[in-house]
C-alpha cells in the first residue's frame, strides 16, 4: 500500500469557531474524511442539555468537543444580590442530586468565616444526611448506567431503592430532591421523631438490595465485555486534568476531601477511601458501587447516638456579614470536590462567589479517553464520568 | 492446552453470570403483585396523604372568626429570594390606643415564582403563614397564580403583638 | 386429538360442490390470504401488547391499563395513530426502493409463516423440504433491511442497514445449522414428519445434552436474526438514531415494526416445532393412560403454549441483559456459536448412528 499523507486545513464551523480537520489521501486516489456527528442537546444518555461533537472516522471517534451552557441560570450572578442565608437555596438547584452537600459547603464557609462553632448535633445530622444523599446519587447513577447501556430494567430498581430515601427526606426536610435544610448556624428544623427507625430499616432493607445489583450488573459478561479496559484514565492524568471524585479515585488520586480536610463528624467515624489501580471504566462502575457500602457504614455508626444539642447555633446573627476578604470552603459531594469561593466586601450580600464544580473538570477528559474508541464506547464512559449538566453550566 | 481449557472456563462462567441475572429480573416478574411500587395517581388521592412538613404551596391559616396572625412586618418579604412575596401595608389609627400603627391590606404572593424553600416561613416572627400539604395547582390561566393570601374581610387577631 | 382436517375438508367439499374447480381454489386462496393476514395482525397486537405488559412487571409497574380494559386496545390506538401519520419521503431518497423496502420484509415473513403446523390438520404448505424451506425464506428479509437503510439517503440509517444485514446473516447459520441436530436424529425435513417423530416425546427430552446444548444455541441465534435483545445494537434508542427505519413514518414505520414481532413468532414457532414438539401433546414413551389424558387438551393450545414459553424466554433476555457491541456480536457468533455448533451436529450423528437416543 502507499503511504497516507494527513494535511490538517482550518474549516469554519458555525458562525464563530475555527476547527482543524484532517484529511488523509491513500497515494492510490481514494480520499477520505472524517465527518462530524451532533450528540444533539436532546439525547437520551447524554444526562441532561449536553451537546457533543463527535468528529468520527468511519466508527471510531476520533475528537470530541462537548459545547456546554444550554442550562447556564446565571446561579453566580444571582447570588451576589441576595443575603448569605438566600444562597444555600440556589446551591440545591446545581448539582441536584447532591443538594444537600451542596448547601453544607455554603453553610460551612459562612460558619467557618464568622468562626462560628455549631453543636454536635448538627454535625452528625448534617454527616447523616450527606451520606443518605450521596447514597441515593449512586442509587440513580446506577439505574441511569444500566439503562444507557441496555438494561432498562436497572433504571426502574435503582429509582425503587431511592425513592425510600426521598421518603425520609420528604418527612424530615419536607421537600424531595432539592431540600433547602441546612441555614448558616445549623438547620432549619430539628429531625423528625421517625427519622432514626426509618434510616435503620432503610439501612438494613438496602443491604439485602446491593448484592442484587452486583447480581444484575456487575457481573454480568456482557456488561463486563463492554467496560473491561474500556477508556483507562493514568493516575498523572487524573492529577494534571483535575480529575475529582470516584472517577479520580479509581485511577489511585487520592482526593477524597471527607480524609484529608474532615468537616462535620467526618473526623470521628472510620472509613476506607476506595482507591483502585486500573483507572478503566469498570474500576470506576465498582469504585462507587463500594462507596455505597462505605456510605451504609458511615450512616450505621451514627445513627444510633445522635447527640442532644441545639438546632441552631445562637451566634448567628439576623443578618449575616462576613468581614472582608476571600474565604474557600469544599465538600466531597457524590461527583468529586465542590468548592465555593466567596470574596466578601463586608456588606450583607457577597461580591463574588464562585463554585469550582467536579463536573466541569471531570467533562473534558471526555476528549482524552474517547481517542479511537467506538461511539458505543463512548456512551459507557460517559455514564461512569457521571456527569450532571446544571453542575457544569451554572 | 490452556487456550482450550479458558475457552471452555469462559463459556461456563459467562453462561452462570446469565443466568444469576436472569433469576433477579425472574423473582420480580413472578412476584409482581407483590412487588410492584408504582402509586395509581387519580384513583388513590382519597388516602393519598403528604407528610406534615411537605412543602406545597405557602398559606395563611385563618381560625374560625376569619382572623389571622400577620402583623405586616414584612419580615417574609425580606427573606424571600426572588421576591415572591409582596405586601401592601397602610397605617390606620388603633382605636384602643389612638396611635397610628401598620397593619396588612394585601399580602400578595406569586406561586409562579416561588421556589419553596421555607425561608419566609421561619423568617415570621408570629407564625402568620406555614406550608400547606396540597401540590395541584396547574392552571391554564397564569393568573390565578397570583394569590392574596389573607381573605378579604379578615383582621388580625388580639394579642398577636407582643 | 381433534384432526382439523375434517373441518378444512368439509368447507372444500361444499366449495367444490358449488362452484366450477378453478373458482373454488381461487375462493379457497382468497380465503387462506385473508385469514392469514387477519391472524398476523391479531398476533402482532397481541404480542406488542405482551410485550408491553410482559416488560412492565419486570420493571416492578403496570404497564398500559387506561386504553380499554387492562389495557388491551392500546396497541389498536398506536396503530390507529401510526396510520393517521403523514409519509415524509426525502427529497434525495431513491423513491422506488424506500417504497419496496417494508414490503420485501412483510413478504419474507407471511412466505415463512405459511409453512408453519399450527394444529393437527391446520397445516397450510407442508412442503417435504420444510425446514429448508423456512431458513431460505427467512433470508429473504434481509434484502429488505439492506434496501430500507440504502434508499433513505442517510449515512446513519446505512451504517444501521449494514451493522444489522451483517448480522442477521452471521446468526442465521448457526441458527437453522441447530435446527439440523434434530433433523439428523428425526431423519426427514418435513415438518409434519418430525412432529410426528415426536409422538412419544419431545425431541428435547429424548435427543437429551446434543439436543439442548441445540436448543440453546437457537434460542440466541433467534433473538440475534429478529434484531432483539442483547443484540438490538442496530435499532438502540441510546446510540445515535434507530438504525435502518429511522427515515421511515406512518404505515411504512409500523410495516417494519410489523415484521419484527411477526419474525419473532416465526423463530419461537420453529423452535417449538422443531424441539418442543409443535402441535404434539406432551407425551412420555408408551405411558398409554398418562397420553390419553394429555392428548384430551386441543392440539392447538399445545403449540400455542409452547411458542409463548418461548416467547418469554426471548423477552426476558431482552428485559435483563445490557446490549453488546457489534464487534461482541460477530466474535459470538463466528468464535462461539459456530464452532460448538459444528461439533454439537457431530457428536448428534454419531449418537444417531449408535441409536443412544431415547
Amino acid at each position: 500500500m502507499g503511504g497516507t499523507s494527513f494535511e490538517k486545513r482550518l474549516c469554519r464551523y458555525g458562525k464563530h469557531d475555527f476547527i482543524m480537520i484532517e484529511e488523509s489521501t491513500i497515494k492510490e486516489g481514494i480520499k477520505t474524511q472524517e465527518y462530524f456527528v451532533n450528540m444533539g442537546p436532546q439525547h437520551p444518555s447524554t444526562h441532561g442539555v449536553l451537546r457533543l461533537m463527535l468528529e468520527l472516522d468511519g466508527e471510531n471517534v476520533k475528537k470530541v468537543i462537548p459545547h456546554i451552557g444550554y442550562i447556564h441560570r446565571s446561579i453566580e450572578k444571582m447570588c451576589e444580590k441576595d443575603s448569605y442565608r438566600q444562597i444555600v437555596h440556589l446551591t440545591d438547584r446545581m448539582d441536584y442530586l447532591s443538594a444537600h452537600m451542596n448547601n453544607e459547603a455554603v453553610c460551612l464557609l459562612v460558619e467557618n468565616g464568622l468562626e462560628i462553632e455549631v453543636s454536635d448535633r448538627v454535625k452528625v445530622i448534617r454527616t447523616i444526611m450527606s451520606e443518605l444523599t450521596r447514597l441515593a446519587s449512586h442509587q440513580l447513577w446506577w439505574g441511569v448506567m444500566g439503562m444507557d447501556l441496555g438494561a432498562l430494567t436497572s433504571f426502574l430498581y435503582g429509582f425503587r431503592d431511592r425513592e425510600l430515601i426521598n421518603d425520609i427526606f420528604e418527612e424530615t426536610c419536607g421537600a424531595r430532591l432539592t431540600m433547602n435544610y441546612n441555614v448558616p448556624g445549623g438547620v432549619m428544623f430539628d429531625i423528625h421523631p421517625n427519622f432514626q427507625q426509618k434510616v435503620k430499616d432503610f439501612i438494613k432493607h438496602f443491604k439485602t438490595k446491593l448484592p442484587e445489583y452486583d447480581d444484575l450488573l456487575s457481573n454480568n459478561v456482557i456488561f463486563r465485555q463492554r467496560t473491561e479496559g474500556i477508556g483507562v484514565l493514568t493516575k498523572e492524568d487524573a492529577i494534571s486534568y483535575g480529575i475529582t471524585g470516584p472517577t479520580g479515585r479509581a485511577s489511585g488520586f487520592s482526593n477524597d476531601i471527607r480524609k484529608h480536610k474532615p468537616y462535620s463528624a467526618y473526623d470521628r467515624v472510620e472509613f476506607k477511601e476506595i482507591l483502585m489501580e486500573t483507572g478503566d471504566t469498570f474500576s470506576r462502575y465498582k469504585a462507587r458501587i463500594l462507596e455505597m457500602w462505605e456510605s451504609m457504614s458511615i450512616i450505621e455508626q451514627l445513627i444510633d447516638n445522635i447527640p442532644e444539642g441545639e438546632i441552631q447555633s445562637s451566634a448567628v446573627k439576623a443578618v449575616i456579614k462576613l468581614p472582608k476578604g476571600e474565604y474557600y470552603q469544599s465538600v466531597e459531594t457524590a461527583r468529586g470536590e465542590l468548592g465555593v469561593y466567596v470574596v466578601s466586601d463586608g456588606l450583607k450580600s457577597p461580591y463574588r462567589v464562585k463554585f469550582r464544580s467536579p463536573g466541569f473538570s471531570n467533562l473534558f477528559i471526555l476528549d482524552h479517553l474517547a481517542h479511537d474508541y467506538k461511539i458505543a464506547d463512548l456512551v459507557a464512559m460517559m455514564s461512569t464520568i457521571d456527569l450532571v449538566v446544571p453542575d457544569i453550566d451554572r | 492446552m490452556s487456550a482450550i481449557t479458558s475457552y471452555f472456563k469462559d463459556i461456563f462462567l459467562a453462561i452462570k453470570t446469565l443466568i444469576t441475572g436472569m433469576k433477579v429480573t425472574g423473582y420480580y416478574f413472578t412476584h409482581a403483585r407483590k412487588e410492584i411500587i408504582t402509586q395509581q395517581y387519580p384513583e388513590n388521592k382519597d388516602t393519598l396523604k403528604m407528610p406534615d412538613r411537605f412543602r406545597g404551596i405557602v398559606t395563611m391559616p385563618h381560625d374560625e372568626n376569619n382572623e389571622h396572625s400577620c402583623t405586616g412586618c414584612s419580615a417574609c418579604e425580606l427573606a424571600c429570594p426572588n421576591g415572591s412575596i409582596e405586601i401592601m401595608w397602610d397605617r390606620i389609627e388603633d382605636p384602643d390606643t389612638g396611635k397610628k400603627k401598620k397593619v396588612i391590606d394585601q399580602h400578595v404572593y406569586h406561586y409562579s415564582m416561588c421556589t419553596l424553600c421555607n425561608l419566609c416561613i421561619i423568617a415570621c416572627p408570629t407564625d402568620a403563614i406555614k406550608m400547606a400539604q396540597t401540590f395541584e395547582y396547574a392552571t391554564f390561566d397564569r393568573k390565578s397564580l397570583t394569590m392574596v393570601l389573607n381573605k378579604p374581610g379578615s383582621k388580625i387577631r388580639k394579642g398577636v403583638e407582643e | 386429538m381433534y384432526n382439523f382436517s375434517s373441518l378444512t375438508q368439509s368447507i372444500h367439499d361444499y366449495l367444490a360442490s358449488t362452484l366450477s374447480p378453478e373458482l373454488t381454489s381461487v375462493v379457497e386462496w382468497t380465503l387462506i390470504g385473508v385469514l392469514l393476514i387477519a391472524f398476523v395482525a391479531l398476533s402482532v397486537m397481541g404480542l406488542v401488547y405482551i410485550e408491553r405488559k410482559v416488560a412492565a412487571f419486570f420493571q416492578l409497574r403496570l404497564g398500559p391499563n387506561r386504553v380499554g380494559k387492562w389495557g388491551l386496545l392500546q396497541t389498536l390506538a398506536d396503530f390507529l395513530k401510526l396510520l393517521m401519520k403523514e409519509h415524509i419521503t426525502a427529497r434525495a431518497a431513491d423513491k422506488f426502493l424506500f417504497n419496496l423496502a417494508p414490503f420485501i420484509i412483510v413478504i419474507a415473513a407471511f412466505l415463512a409463516i405459511g409453512a408453519i403446523p399450527f394444529a393437527l390438520g391446520l397445516h397450510i404448505m407442508d412442503i417435504n423440504i420444510g425446514v429448508f424451506y423456512i431458513s431460505a425464506v427467512s433470508s429473504i428479509g434481509v434484502l429488505g433491511i439492506l434496501i430500507g437503510g440504502w434508499a433513505g439517503n442517510n449515512k446513519y440509517s446505512l451504517i444501521g442497514a449494514l451493522r444489522s444485514g451483517a448480522q442477521i446473516v452471521s446468526y442465521e447459520i448457526s441458527a437453522m445449522l441447530s435446527l439440523l441436530a434434530v433433523v439428523v436424529l428425526a431423519g426427514d425435513l418435513q415438518l409434519s414428519a418430525i412432529i410426528e417423530s415426536q409422538a412419544d416425546g419431545w425431541w428435547i427430552f429424548k435427543g437429551h445434552i446434543p439436543v439442548f446444548i441445540a436448543f440453546i444455541i437457537f434460542l440466541i441465534a433467534g433473538t440475534a436474526e429478529t434484531n432483539r435483545g442483547p443484540f438490538d445494537l442496530a435499532e438502540a434508542e441510546s446510540e445515535l438514531t434507530a438504525g435502518f427505519h429511522t427515515e421511515y413514518s406512518g404505515i411504512k414505520f409500523a410495516m417494519f415494526f410489523l415484521a419484527e414481532y411477526v419474525n419473532l413468532f416465526i423463530i419461537a414457532a420453529v423452535g417449538a416445532t422443531v424441539f418442543l414438539g409443535g402441535w404434539m401433546p406432551f407425551h412420555i414413551g408408551n405411558w398409554e393412560a398418562f397420553n390419553t389424558v394429555m392428548d384430551f387438551i386441543p392440539t392447538i393450545i399445545w403449540f400455542f403454549m409452547k411458542v409463548g414459553f418461548i416467547i418469554g424466554i426471548i423477552m426476558w433476555f431482552k428485559w435483563t441483559f445490557p446490549r453488546l457491541r457489534i464487534d461482541q456480536i460477530l466474535v459470538l457468533e463466528w468464535k462461539y456459536l459456530l464452532p460448538i455448533n459444528l461439533v454439537n451436529l457431530l457428536v448428534v450423528a454419531f449418537i444417531a448412528m449408535m441409536g443412544w437416543y431415547f
